[in-house]
């Protein structure tokens, strides 16, 4: 999976493993309705102890869109590390300043947030929610596990570009989701280490195999690969595919619409096939931060990976040190359109929402420009969706990911939140993708045709 | 419960031999040896308990059977499940490649403990009921990992057998002094090839496992009346034959719980893998598909409910075995 939680320390996969024990054992309805109660109360807290000294402002209406807006609003969090917790608490008292409405912030660990959605989105769930665009987004809307929020893009929808619009929209055409920032898929590097082996940024995939070669040459692995958890292994298949196939086919893919059978599908693990050797070669007992790790330590070139890579270099020179760039064109007619994956996050209104008027003036907060300062200024690994945040503050790495994802034509999620969650987890794309990294000479067409099978054996959506 | 209770039962025993010359009476009299109390009392002590085995266990259990058959993704109520006959065991064993290498996995696992593992611990034991030198300590270092859980034991095996940073391949390079120990490729990859990482995980649960059985057969040992060694010894018999003979048959109640652990232990398995890698990569076990496929978003409830009959099928051997033994002991 693509999501911040995975990432962090082995200490939270731990939890992790705990959590999912617990899920087994009992009915995980129960542990929704546990993690819904379980309240936070720092939010409120400070949100009230903040609320005098603003008290004359509220008198001023601030909020257009939702005057009538008043009470408590709970919020389901599921930014459960301590940079994005506190992020998210000032964002909430910021807006409790603005509107005098206050903010229960209720965080909840952040795989078992996803693991029990399912069943806290039917049970007792909170006004509001943090959530990812995408496919992931669409299915609880067709559900009817969300509420429309139209309305508030009506006022914020000059806030955003296109793109996010779209990444907002469900399959209805209403829109149902307010995004707040997003982080590139790219191939990072240390500058300093670049500059010293007179490395130059490879274009174009003849490049990028050239530069390999003369990393092999000089005892380097040019790219550090991990895929142990199975979902890192996704980001190098969406960029093959958009760069081979183009955009529109993959997302037709994720949506079951073309076929793996296909033979541009067939394309993307050869052309994978040929550039393996200059990958990791024993990605499968590895994590993402064992991989970055190598890069830090210069056993490795370049790791292609989302820019949350940098969170594994502790000490602010070595961060500072970090680079990166788009992934090489493949020489296709799709070289123009630069697609990539820079997954979304950003938050829904629940459909048993008790405090709607509440929720939407905190969805109007959300997508204004403010919050999105306020949220950057304490999590700055990523960065804003809102057009009209203040980019001024962004450090170098910001800046680059702004740029890139800027200069790319076709935005993509990730292969996990852009097609259904049944076929993307361990059971299927992450065990798929392992068994070609494995034996990447294989039968491909009997590979693919598995895949299919697999697709067609779900039950329709 | 009610100390009142205990008067309440004498007074009608004595009532019952007094009315004793009256066949008819007694009959009714007998009827009443228990109040109306009593009965409330015996009535929640038999029924709470029956309650709560009917609601956490058999409803459960028949809800999972009947779930099997259905398809649903776990949104909506009850009149979104659909069924669809043996559809979701037709797909589990044709179209659905994790299955069988899963329920290999769980057999290897069952057989490795039942061959390796407890046999160890059971020697271990043996050897430590000698009352050799430092005994408790040995107990100590032995016993230590049985109080970790499983999933304690993921995250400590993940950092020993880590390809660049654990333990294991540092250590080679360290007595060796030579990088290919730790350098990518030519490293032992012990979590990310397929059937030596199964290995690795063994190894790191019968760890645990060993010091388990150890305590348990320990406890038993322990209780051995020594007279029977002492007859033994007196007899003739070598240390070999004395165990065998002797002490192995009288400990049979402990050898059957020994069993019985055993098996349960390896057929919920489940944490340590799942820590690792969610079961991917030829770690896969039953238990793992199952989570897999229930819990997370647009869950497969169906599908996971069908390999969990499974597990439940081959379960249930070991449990009507492990009953029928108890039970029948109880009724000699």
């Amino acid at each position: 999976m693509a999501d911040l939680g995975l990432r962090s320390v082995s200490r939270r996969t731990l939890l992790k493993g705990g959590a999912a024990v617990a899920a087994l054992g009992g009915v995980s309805a129960f542990l929704a309705a546990c993690g819904g109660s379980n309240a936070t109360p720092s939010a409120a807290a400070s949100a009230s102890a903040a609320a005098p000294s603003v008290a004359p402002s509220v008198a001023a209406p601030s909020t257009a869109a939702a005057p009538s807006a008043s009470g408590t609003v709970t919020f389901g969090s599921n930014y459960s590390d301590a940079v994005p917790k506190k992020a998210i608490a000032d964002v909430m008292t910021a807006f409790t300043a603005k509107t005098a409405i206050n903010v229960t912030i209720n965080t909840v660990e952040h795989n078992k947030f996803q693991d029990t959605i399912n069943a806290y989105l039917q049970a007792t769930p909170d006004d509001a929610f943090t959530w990812f665009a995408g496919y992931r987004m669409r299915f609880f809307a067709a559900q009817g596990l969300a509420t429309d929020i139209s309305d508030v893009w009506a006022n914020i929808g000059a806030n955003f570009s296109d793109a996010f619009k779209t990444a907002s929209t469900g399959d209805d055409g209403k829109q149902y989701f307010v995004p707040l920032y997003n982080y590139p898929w790219v191939v990072i590097y240390r500058k300093s280490f670049w500059t010293e082996k007179g490395y130059q940024i490879p274009k174009t995939i003849d490049d990028f195999t050239k530069l390999g070669d003369q990393m092999k040459k000089d005892g380097l692995i040019p790219l550090a690969f991990a895929d142990k958890d199975g979902w890192p292994a996704m980001g190098t298949f969406d960029i093959l595919n958009m760069r081979l196939n183009g955009y529109d086919f993959h997302v037709g893919l994720m949506a079951g619409k073309q076929k793996w059978t296909d033979p541009k599908v067939k394309a993307v693990f050869q052309k994978w096939a040929q550039l393996l050797p200059y990958f990791d070669p024993a990605p499968l007992g590895k994590t993402w931060q064992e991989s970055a790790q190598d890069l830090i330590s210069k056993k490795a070139g370049m790791y292609f990976l989302g820019t949350f890579a940098g969170q594994q270099a502790t000490d602010q020179a070595t961060h500072d040190d970090l680079d990166f760039f788009a992934f090489p064109t493949l020489g296709t007619q799709y070289d123009s359109e630069m697609g990539i994956d820079a997954p979304i996050d950003g938050f829904m209104v629940s459909s048993k929402a008790k405090n709607l008027d509440g929720a939407k003036a905190l969805m109007e907060y959300l997508g204004s420009a403010d919050a999105a300062n306020i949220y950057l200024a304490s999590d700055s690994n990523d960065v804003a969706a809102n057009k009209q945040a203040d980019t001024s503050k962004y450090n170098a790495f910001q800046k680059s990911s702004a740029a890139i994802i800027a200069a790319s034509g076709k935005i993509a999620q990730f292969l996990d939140r852009d097609t259904r969650p049944d076929f993307a987890g361990a059971n299927g794309m992450q065990s798929f993708l392992q068994t070609f990294l494995k034996a990447p000479t294989q039968d491909l067409d009997k590979f693919l045709t598995g895949i299919q099978g697999f697709y067609d054996s779900l039950p329709p959506q | 419960m009610d100390s009142s209770s205990v008067p309440a039962v004498a007074p009608p025993a004595s009532a019952g031999g007094a009315t004793a010359s009256l066949p008819g009476r007694r009959r009714r009299k007998r009827f009443s040896v228990l109040t109306r109390r009593d009965k409330l009392t015996l009535g929640l002590m038999v029924g709470i308990p029956a309650f709560i085995h009917i609601f956490l266990i058999w409803l459960p259990t028949i809800g999972s059977i009947v779930l099997s058959f259905t398809s649903w993704n776990g949104i909506g109520g009850l009149d979104k499940i659909k069924f669809i006959g043996f559809k979701n065991y037709e797909n589990l064993f044709s179209n659905y490649p994790p299955f069988w290498p899963a329920f290999e996995n769980n057999l290897i696992w069952l057989a490795v403990f039942l061959f390796i593992a407890t046999p160890l611990g059971m020697l271990m034991a043996v050897i430590l009921d000698q009352n050799i030198r430092g005994t408790r300590i040995y107990q100590s270092v032995l016993y230590m990992p049985v109080v970790l859980s499983l999933a304690i034991v993921g995250f400590i095996a993940q950092l020993m057998y880590s390809p660049g940073m654990g333990f294991i391949n540092n250590f080679l390079q360290a007595v060796t002094g030579d990088p290919k120990w730790v350098a990518s490729g030519t490293a032992i990859d012990w979590l990310g090839t397929p059937g030596l990482n199964f290995a690795a995980v063994l190894v790191a649960a019968s760890w645990r496992h060993v010091g388990y059985i150890m305590v348990l057969y320990l406890a038993g040992l322990k209780s051995v009346d020594t007279t029977l060694r002492e007859a033994a010894a007196i007899d003739g018999a070598s240390a070999r034959q004395t165990f065998f003979r002797v002490v192995f048959p009288v400990l049979a109640p402990i050898n059957v719980v020994v069993l019985v652990v055993t098996i349960i232990e390896s057929l919920r398995a489940f944490d340590i893998v799942y820590i690792i890698n969610k079961g991917l990569n030829g770690l896969g076990l039953l238990s793992v598909l199952i989570t897999n496929n229930i819990l997370g978003e647009a869950s497969l409830i169906g599908f996971g409910s069908a390999i969990a009959v499974i597990l439940l099928l081959i379960s249930i051997g070991p449990i009507i075995y492990y009953l029928a033994r108890t039970m029948g002991k109880e009724a000699e």
